[in-house]
């Protein structure tokens, strides 16, 4: 902009700013155009380093895991003549010669490039007994001959039920949605038709409640635990009320293992609180308290860990909170409790509205805590999802219970930056 | 908050249960952090306190247990990697946070809400998302139990922290004062370095810290990308928790709680250098 400078001449001539120029005889408008040009890339140039390194580490792999929940190649590559033949199949009777022709052939070259092995445990998502099904017809591959529905048939049965096909129809195409409905807790009868897992099966979405029931207790008493004392620290004089920040501030800053060990010790059952409890005879020594590896435990825990993110948000809206409000409301004969509820609570929505999403955005996808004070009924979705990572190696299942919990948090947050917006959030 | 002289029997019991209460609810905070300090001490293996402990007899505590971590390869090696990962994903975090928090503060900025939007995401999404997204991408690409790409990992998580404390140092900046080191013929190079950087210095500190500390006490990434020569610190106390329980587990974290209290330090005091260097600028 320096050198946009008005020519005198220019502008003495003819006071329009549609024709002023600069001093390089380029119209003003154009100028300051391309000054703001410039000033947008400049801008945009000292985020690109960022930005472009937070798409690679980040975000193109959050992308690439969604898409694994609905990626689904291993059917469609290991048998291709098979699903290729039953795209005319119409779903009525068993397939035709030249299906079981197919799938012979495509399971005798499975066999030849070991590929049996990932096609039967995907099948086996589908259809228990289905690993061994495929496994077997597939090492008799080779030496079966026509006509191959019977033969194939003979092999095992099941491959003369209409399940297997309805399978083989449905899971063959390039995209799934079988993770999202074994994610909700439903299954494809043998008919073909979409019902719910029988009850002793249903698992995700009693866990999904369990979260959601779990995160709420946890940020009800964060705000119980909470509002007290950001309401102590906002109204104590300055000197104090720094002085008994460190309270909070000190559980903000240590190490979230440190915490969780610290709650082992003091709640395990031969930990420091039953100890005490024993000791001054409240119960007795066959009585101690299950207060670890159980819901209790993880609740107690992440209350603990989550305060801070609650307390904090709450001491920076009160603190904006002029102590006149609360006297003006008390001359205009109000007592204490009708001044403190009908004006000063209300004041503070903002921050509880904070808080209260924070701490739930935060417990609803937490693992760490659950998964070693949690036990069995204090599991949450996280615990879960890492489970199918790491141990049942059911990586697409794992992929949609976390793009689930992935746009619940997303909706949380949206929600979260039209109450706070997420420029005003304040760290430490 | 102090009561008044004229209050009435019932206002000073509801005075003296609020302050019981918030006494309480501190003891909650800050009590199991001091609970395991003493247990660090123990000289038998146990997490509870023993009779020794309790009537203070010296032979009942000892310093064993912070021998056992002084001496252990595992958990010197753990420090080893928790600091080189925590320094080299502060330094990626920091610098291009810091730009970027420049580039953001900047009316002109195209498409601010949304940039802003995919860069604060890590600090967003669940951890477990994250680690479990990374693991199926940095193992596509060979970075999986390398330091590497722990460290990419951890410096995408630590960025947002820079970003929202330099923004937040940004928005008292002055404008002026770089309008002004130009026309007095600074080089925009030098007047970045003679006068914004001084000014948002306190910004990039502590979004740094943050950016360090989340990073130290980062595990969820560690369990799922790092190998067995990438343990961090929270990773070995991870281990100990869940395999082989020892109080080494509480001498650790006893260092660890020091640990915390300098940083905790270290941010107060940078806070309130920043509100004074603010508070001279003019507005």
């Amino acid at each position: 902009m320096a050198h946009a400078a008005l020519d005198p001449a220019a502008s003495s001539a003819d006071p329009g700013p549609r024709d002023m120029v600069t001093a390089d005889g380029v119209p003003l408008k154009l100028s300051l155009k391309r000054a703001e040009r410039r000033r947008k890339i400049t801008a945009f140039l000292l985020v690109a380093p960022l930005l472009a390194f937070i798409l690679i580490t980040f975000v193109i792999p959050i992308g690439q895991m969604m898409w694994r929940s609905v990626d689904n190649p291993v059917i469609g590559t290991v048998l291709p003549q098979t699903i290729e033949t039953l795209s005319d199949w119409d779903g009525e009777d068993l397939p035709s010669e030249e299906t079981y022709a197919a799938l012979v052939s495509d399971l005798a070259a499975a066999q030849e490039n070991r590929s049996v092995g990932q096609l039967a445990i995907r099948l086996n998502y589908e259809l228990s007994g289905a690993r061994s099904l495929v496994a077997g017809l597939a090492r008799e591959a080779d030496e079966l001959e026509a006509p191959f529905r019977e033969a194939v048939i003979d092999d095992n049965r099941r491959w003369g039920e209409m399940q297997i096909w309805h399978i083989l129809k449905r899971e063959g195409r390039p995209y799934t949605t079988a993770h999202y409905i074994s994610a909700v807790d439903m299954r494809y009868n043998a008919d073909g038709e979409l019902v719910r897992q029988p009850a002793t099966q249903r698992v995700y979405v009693q866990l999904f409640l369990r979260t959601l029931a779990l995160s709420v207790a946890i940020t009800c008493t964060t705000l119980l635990l909470g509002y007290p004392i950001a309401f102590l620290l906002a109204s104590l004089p300055m000197r104090t009320s720094n002085l008994l920040m460190i309270f909070v501030l000190l559980p903000f800053w240590t190490s979230l293992l440190v915490r969780t060990t610290a709650w082992i010790v003091l709640l395990q059952q031969q930990g420091v609180i039953n100890d005490l409890l024993v000791w001054s005879g409240i119960i007795s020594n066959s009585g101690r308290l299950p207060m670890i590896h159980n819901a209790v435990g993880t609740v107690i825990a992440m209350t603990h860990v989550l305060l801070p993110f609650m307390v904090l948000p709450l001491y920076s809206v009160m603190k904006g909170i002029s102590p006149s409000y609360m006297r003006a409301a008390r001359s205009l004969g109000a007592n204490n409790w009708t001044a403190f509820w009908k004006v000063y609570v209300p004041l503070t929505v903002p921050g509880i509205g904070a808080g209260a999403i924070l701490v739930f955005i935060i417990s609803i996808g937490y693992y760490i805590t659950p998964a070693l004070v949690g036990g069995q009924s204090g599991q949450m979705i996280s615990n879960l999802i890492a489970f199918h990572m790491q141990n049942s190696l059911n990586w697409g299942l794992a992929a949609a219970l976390g793009t689930i919990l992935l746009a619940g948090v997303l909706i949380l947050y949206w929600v979260y930056n039209r109450i706070v917006g997420i420029d005003n959030v304040k760290l430490g | 908050m102090a009561l008044p002289t004229y209050a009435g029997p019932l206002e000073r019991t509801w005075y003296y249960a609020f302050r019981i209460f918030c006494g309480l609810v501190l003891f909650f905070l800050i009590a199991p952090i001091l609970v395991i300090i003493p247990l660090s001490f123990n000289v038998q293996p146990y997490f509870t306190y023993t009779r020794e402990m309790l009537t203070f007899d010296p032979d009942g505590y000892s310093l064993r247990w912070y021998q056992e971590f002084w001496n252990s390869t595992a958990w010197m090696n753990s420090i080893r990697n928790s600091l080189i990962i925590g320094v080299f994903a502060t330094l990626i975090a920091t610098v291009l946070g810091t730009l970027a928090a420049l580039g953001l503060s900047r009316r002109e900025m195209p498409f601010r809400g949304l940039i802003m939007g995919l860069l604060i995401s890590p600090m967003i999404v669940p951890l477990i998302i994250s680690a479990a997204g990374m693991f199926f991408f940095y193992s596509s690409i060979g970075l999986a139990g390398t330091l590497p790409g722990v460290i990419m990992a951890h410096a995408a998580l630590g960025t947002p922290f820079v970003i929202i404390t330099v923004t937040a140092t940004l928005v008292g900046f002055d404008h002026s004062l770089t309008r002004a080191a130009a026309g007095l013929g600074a080089s925009p190079a030098t007047a970045f370095r003679k006068i914004t950087m001084p000014l948002i210095l306190p910004g990039v500190i502590s979004g740094a810290l943050f950016a360090f500390i989340t990073s130290f006490d980062e595990i969820v990434i560690v369990l799922f990308l790092a190998g067995v020569e990438q343990r961090t610190i929270p990773r070995e106390m991870w281990s100990g928790i869940r395999e082989q329980i020892s109080p080494t587990i509480l001498a650790v974290a006893t260092v660890l709680v020091l640990f915390s209290i300098a940083l905790l330090t270290t941010i107060e005091l940078l806070r309130r250098r920043s509100e004074r260097m603010r508070g001279m600028s003019p507005h």
